[in-house]
């Protein structure tokens, strides 16, 4: 009988998988530092919960939805944003993290603050007395991961991945090299973006509801943290990050247990450790564990061979 | 007083720049360093200057030794560094960029002083003073960067290649200016020089680099007598 | 046309704060070329300084330069310590442009947690110098208050201080050297790294005055999640990149520019749009025009 919080656990691993994946695409493999992921996600899991109280659809409709909603605002953000690069792309992004979410409080239909409730329902009978809810949460969410991992792995290695590769090691290059770069940066925006709509979805079914405080600005920083951890260039790293980010807040618990600390102390701990995470990374192991273990490798091997 | 560097050996990583180099130069003198492209001379310079740490060896200057000192400590003792490339601030005035080498300076009157005189020599940069330095021609900004070098009241002058890229009307007038100069000044000048003939016929001094090794060392008029020399560098 | 005149005096208030904050991030992008997110973090961090000495002296004109003086002393620690280690540090790879971006959000992060740790439980307020309460013009109350009066001013003199500094002193040639052509400005023997740090010092303490004037001029509260600090964060940037990032007079055009904009949109079109109002001007202005309104030379590239 598995303990029910690590079911859950195991959802919002999920989640993070899919939306870390959104993060290394976007910037590991085309280079852009975007912050607006959180905010796409918002949009993702605001679609499929309208979808599904508006229009009724069943669940995987709702995700679809979910990742169209999203899709089409990464091509749009993307293509705002074509000229744009380096800190800029940061900066903009990062005003759209702050002010998007905070939309959703203007309209009565996106349920202002306290938000919509995504219920999908409970699992078929079929299944069993013992499967319970999270479960279902967990099964859905796995199964949508690993299709959308699947396909991503597929789209990386085809021309487009090569594409967004060549733009990302020098943009000049690749222009003249007849590759259209800004093309290719508006389908990379757009694809992330998708991404980022489903984990959306996936994280309001495994909450229940969808709401602007779902989507802080720290949840972009979160996801920026578990991609740079789990390498920025690759996928293989995906399950580091999104296993860090969800263990982060229970490891915080028990320090502040251990020592006993103060409200304010505890709330913010989790916090503090994504983002000294997050330099600590970026400096001293800026390509990720798996990179870093297979240039390492690679030094062995040449030195060996000399 | 005069410039010493012994066995000096400069890595650039994993590369040798400098190889066990050691060559005099006695107060007062210009010395005319030549070689082909990537026989190490201006990586000589950026040591002499700071710029670049040593691997081993010395350099004595004055009497102590400077090895390893940075750049910017350089100054203070005297020593002036014209970067190969026309080293001035495009986005400063003529007169920012005189102004900015003497800002180490205590003694506010000379330096006003020093202002006038670069001035005096170099009439172009007169006329120029407000105008951004970027607007400046290639020989005038050679001009302004060994102006600012002078602002700094240097005692050894350390100059890469300023005939680079000037017409040869210019590059005269910039030989003879730096001749004049050194003179009047009594400054020690060490003149790094792909235009070979012509650093040597305003140098009392000539060393010949190949590779990081000092090939040949002696008077400047020696060297241009020299049929190797002359073979190798001076084209006839 | 009063409700006009409101509007334009609120945007320019505002719009005199944002361009403190675009001032400090043009001063450290020009003595180090490094776009620091965090910015606005130190910025709060120098306002809880102030906050404290208000609770020891009453007196906002005592917060004030210790606001200042601390801000000025941790932006120079934070360039010492992290700055230099950055560099150090710098990798190549795929990451290696974006690697100082990324690290400048987690100190963001760092000091957000930490600020919120500290101070959290509380209720931190601060309260200006002067009044609030609007000005009386022929029977009719403007929101333009002596205590918005008092900010234009500040910025005004603090703009024209700044200037002066840069243009006119040793010092300031020595930023501006240091910022231009590093090595150039070591050969003539300027100790380009502590120059490097005085410029974060002298950002931190224009960051400071920001955050100070940004809490009183609000409802006087301090937090890391309110909206005020969330503006400050994003408008500081916004207002730098609008005047060009390369001049001081870009920086305050740009904070002016801004703070205007979203008084005129938040007043005519819809206060909805209060959040997303930054964005769509800053996606505005790289549209129309990419370098700002001051225009810098290089292009949009990090």
């Amino acid at each position: 009988m598995v303990d029910e919080l690590r079911v859950y656990q195991g959802a919002s691993i999920a989640v993070y998988v899919v939306a870390i994946s959104s993060i290394i695409l976007l910037t590991g493999y085309s280079g852009q530092v975007s912050l607006g992921n959180g905010a796409l996600m918002a949009v993702g899991a605001y679609a499929a919960a309208v979808a599904h109280i508006s229009w009724h659809l069943p669940i995987v409709a709702c995700f679809f939805v979910a990742v169209i909603a999203a899709a089409l605002g990464g091509a749009l953000l993307g293509a705002a944003a074509a000229r744009l690069s380096g800190p800029y792309l940061a900066g903009t992004t990062l005003a759209l993290a702050i002010g998007l979410p905070s939309l959703a409080n203007q309209f009565s239909i996106l349920g202002g603050e306290q938000g919509l409730l995504f219920d999908v329902g409970f699992p078929p009978l079929s299944l069993g007395e013992d499967f319970t809810q999270y479960k279902w949460f967990f099964w859905i969410a796995a199964l949508a991961t690993l299709i959308m991992m699947w396909l991503l792995q597929n789209i990386l290695r085809s021309r487009y991945g090569r594409t967004w590769r060549a733009g990302r090691g020098n943009e000049v290059a690749a222009q003249l090299s007849g590759i259209n770069t800004g093309r290719s940066k508006i389908l990379a925006f757009t694809l992330s973006a998708g991404l980022a709509g489903l984990a959306g979805a996936m994280l309001s079914m495994t909450i229940g509801t969808v709401s602007p405080s779902a989507f802080p600005l720290a949840l972009s920083f979160s996801l920026l943290t578990g991609a740079v951890l789990s390498g920025v260039t690759t996928l293989s790293g995906v399950m580091i990050g999104a296993v860090t980010l969800v263990a982060i807040p229970e490891v915080a618990d028990v320090v502040a247990h251990k020592l006993g600390t103060s409200e304010s102390v505890t709330t913010n701990l989790p916090g503090l450790m994504v983002s000294a995470l997050l330099i600590v990374t970026v400096l001293f192991v800026p390509n990720g564990p798996v990179e870093q273990h297979r240039a390492r490798t690679a030094k062995k091997m040449a030195a060996k061979n000399k | 007083m005069t410039l010493n560097v012994s066995n000096l050996t400069v890595h650039h990583g994993a590369i040798c720049a400098i190889n066990h180099v050691s060559l005099e130069v006695p107060t007062g003198k210009l010395a005319a360093i030549i070689g082909s492209n990537g026989a190490g001379k201006t990586t000589l310079l950026r040591t002499l200057s700071g710029l670049n740490k040593p691997t081993t060896g010395e350099i004595r200057w004055m009497g102590e030794s400077i090895t390893g000192v940075k750049a910017e400590n350089l100054v203070r003792k005297g020593i002036s560094h014209v970067s190969e490339g026309k080293s001035v601030v495009p986005e400063l005035s003529v007169r920012e960029n005189l102004l900015l080498g003497a800002i180490w300076r205590r003694d506010k009157k000379e330096a006003k002083q020093s202002l006038e005189e670069v001035i005096s020599i170099f009439p172009r940069l007169g006329e120029r003073i407000e105008q951004r330095s970027d607007t400046l021609s290639g020989g005038e900004r050679q001009m302004l960067a060994i102006g600012r070098a002078i602002m700094a009241k240097p005692k050894l002058l350390l100059l890469d290649e300023p005939s680079l890229g000037l017409a040869p009307l210019v590059v005269e007038q910039i030989f003879q200016s730096i001749r004049d100069l050194a003179k009047t000044m009594n400054l020690t000048v060490l003149l790094v020089e792909q235009n070979a003939m012509g650093a040597l016929k305003i140098a009392d001094l000539g060393i010949v680099l190949n590779l990081g090794k000092v090939v040949a060392a002696n008077q400047a008029q020696a060297l241009i007598d020299d049929p190797a020399v002359r073979a190798a560098y001076l084209g006839y | 046309m009063i409700q006009l005149l409101n509007t334009l005096l609120i945007g320019i208030t505002s719009g005199g704060i944002y361009a403190l904050m675009a001032i400090s991030m043009v001063l450290v992008w020009r003595s180090t070329r490094v776009i620091n997110f965090a910015q606005a973090g130190m910025a709060l961090l120098s306002t809880y300084f102030g906050y404290e000495a208000m609770v020891n002296f009453d007196s906002f004109w005592i917060a004030l330069p210790v606001a200042m003086a601390g801000g000025a002393l941790f932006a120079a620690i934070i360039e010492v310590v992290f700055m230099r280690l950055l560099v150090k540090h710098s990798s190549s790879g795929p990451i290696a442009s974006v690697a100082p971006i990324i690290a400048t959000l987690g100190l963001l992060g760092i000091i957000r947690a930490v600020v919120s740790m500290i101070w959290g439980g509380q209720d931190v307020r601060i309260t200006g110098p002067l009044s609030n309460d609007g000005f009386s013009v022929g029977g009719e109350t403007l929101v333009f208050s002596p205590l918005k009066l008092l900010i234009l001013v500040s910025v005004i003199v603090l703009m024209l201080m700044l200037s002066i500094l840069f243009q006119k002193t040793n010092i300031g040639l020595a930023l501006r050297a240091s910022a231009y052509a590093p090595e150039i400005a070591r050969l003539s023997g300027v100790k380009v790294d502590l120059v490097r740090t005085m410029g974060w010092a002298l950002a931190g303490a224009a960051g400071a005055v920001a955050g100070m004037f940004q809490t009183v001029n609000g409802n006087g509260t301090l937090s890391p999640d309110s909206i005020e600090f969330s503006l400050l964060l994003v408008s500081g940037f916004i207002a730098a990149v609008i005047g060009g990032l390369e001049s001081l007079v870009g920086a305050v055009i740009g904070g002016l520019l801004l703070g205007i904009l979203i008084s005129f949109v938040l007043m005519y079109v819809s206060s909805a749009l209060f959040f997303i109002a930054p964005f769509i001007i800053l996606l505005a202005v790289l549209f129309i025009r990419p370098q700002g309104i001051i225009g810098a030379k290089a292009g949009r590239r990090a």
